[in-house]
Order: structure tokens, then sequence, then C-alpha cells
């Protein structure tokens, strides 16, 4: 699977997850899919409801808010993005543990450079975690 | 009967339960699954009971969370 994103779309999420720090911020990513390939066309800024350094749960109000505006928009929901304000990009145990839906497209931040922000795409199956090819364009 | 399921359009048995709607879905955890219908959030307490009716707009949303 490969995950294409707009640099406009990367750069509202590193700064939504700045404007959060310390706390982790989260979000819902939505668009298209055709051959393998998602075309991220809205990302969804999203309150954190632990408000935590270390958790992230998206309110089951505001996905419902995003999937309305993806119905009325044409969009298919791809997955979710989370940061990790001091950890590298790849799940953790608990993302892992906590990945329900196996078709959803896991994006990951890592803010731990401060100057050098990082953005990954995961898929995670079964408690499997597979890192996927992630274009910013 | 026509429900549309997650913006689908689909034909099930009259009087389907949601219970059983959730097994033909296949939703994977359905235990951390929250579900809508008609933009109404069911109640985990309530799933049981509840039987979907013609013309019924069904969501299945994922809890999503996770951590450092």
């Amino acid at each position: 699977m490969k995950v294409v994103i707009s640099k406009a779309d990367f750069d509202r999420i590193v700064a939504h997850a700045r404007s959060c720090l310390p706390e982790e911020a989260c979000g819902l990513v939505a668009g298209s899919e055709a051959e393998g390939v998602r075309r991220i066309e809205k990302v969804y800024l999203l309150e954190n409801a632990d408000h935590s350094n270390e958790h992230f749960s998206l309110p089951p109000q505001a996905q419902f808010a995003a999937i309305k505006d993806q119905r009325a928009n044409g969009l298919r929901s791809l997955g979710n993005w989370h940061s990790h304000p001091e950890t590298p990009s790849r799940p953790s145990e608990e993302d892992i543990r906590l990945a329900h839906d196996p078709r959803a497209s896991y994006l990951i931040l890592s803010l731990a450079d401060a100057g050098n922000p990082v953005l990954k795409a995961f898929s995670i199956v079964g408690g499997v975690a597979r890192e996927d090819e992630l274009l910013v364009k | 009967m026509k429900i549309t399921v997650s913006g689908t359009e689909k034909e099930v048995p009259d009087g389907l339960p949601l219970k059983d709607l959730i097994v033909q879905e296949k939703v994977e955890s359905p235990e951390y699954v929250t579900v809508t219908i008609n933009e109404n959030f069911i109640a985990k307490s309530d799933e049981a009971a509840t039987v979907l009716a013609p013309g019924d707009v069904v969501e299945f949303l994922y809890f999503m969370g996770g951590g450092r």
C-alpha cells in the first residue's frame, strides 16, 4: 500500500501537533483509493479526548461528524493520524493493541526532533504493524 | 428491506437485529465499535435489543486511540 499526502496537509498536521504540545495530537484522514494507492484529500484535526502526552483517543462524536462530512463530499475514510511528541514515528505496543480497524492507515508524526518532524504510515493487521510507503508532495 | 451501511445501500432481511448486521458485516472487534443509526448513538447496553427498520442509516465507528 502506498499513501500520498500533500505538502499542505502535511504542514497542517505538523502545525496542529506543535500547537497541542506537550499533549499528543490526533485526527482522521480521508480521500480516495485506487490501484493500491491511498490519496489523502482531507485531514481532520480533532481533539485528543485524553489530553495526554502519552495517550490519545478520538471522541466518537467528532469521528461521526467527520464521517458525515466525508459522505457529503464523496470521500472515503482512510484512517487516522496522531503525534508522538517525544518518541519515534513507529507504532507503540499500545498503538498496535488498540488498532482495531484492519482497513485503516495509521499515520504517526514524530516531533522528537523538533526541527525535523517525521511522518510515517502503517498498516496494522492482527497485531502486526507494517510500514507503508508515504509520499509527501 | 433497504438500509444504508457505512455509506452503501444494502438489501437485508426485514427486522434484521443489529447484532446480526454486525456479524454479517464482519465488523472486527465489535466490542470496540460504536454504532450510530440515523445519527443516534446506540448504547452498548441497547445493541442486543435493537432491530433495524427500512431506510435506516448505520455507521460503525471504530475506537481510535493509542499511546507513546
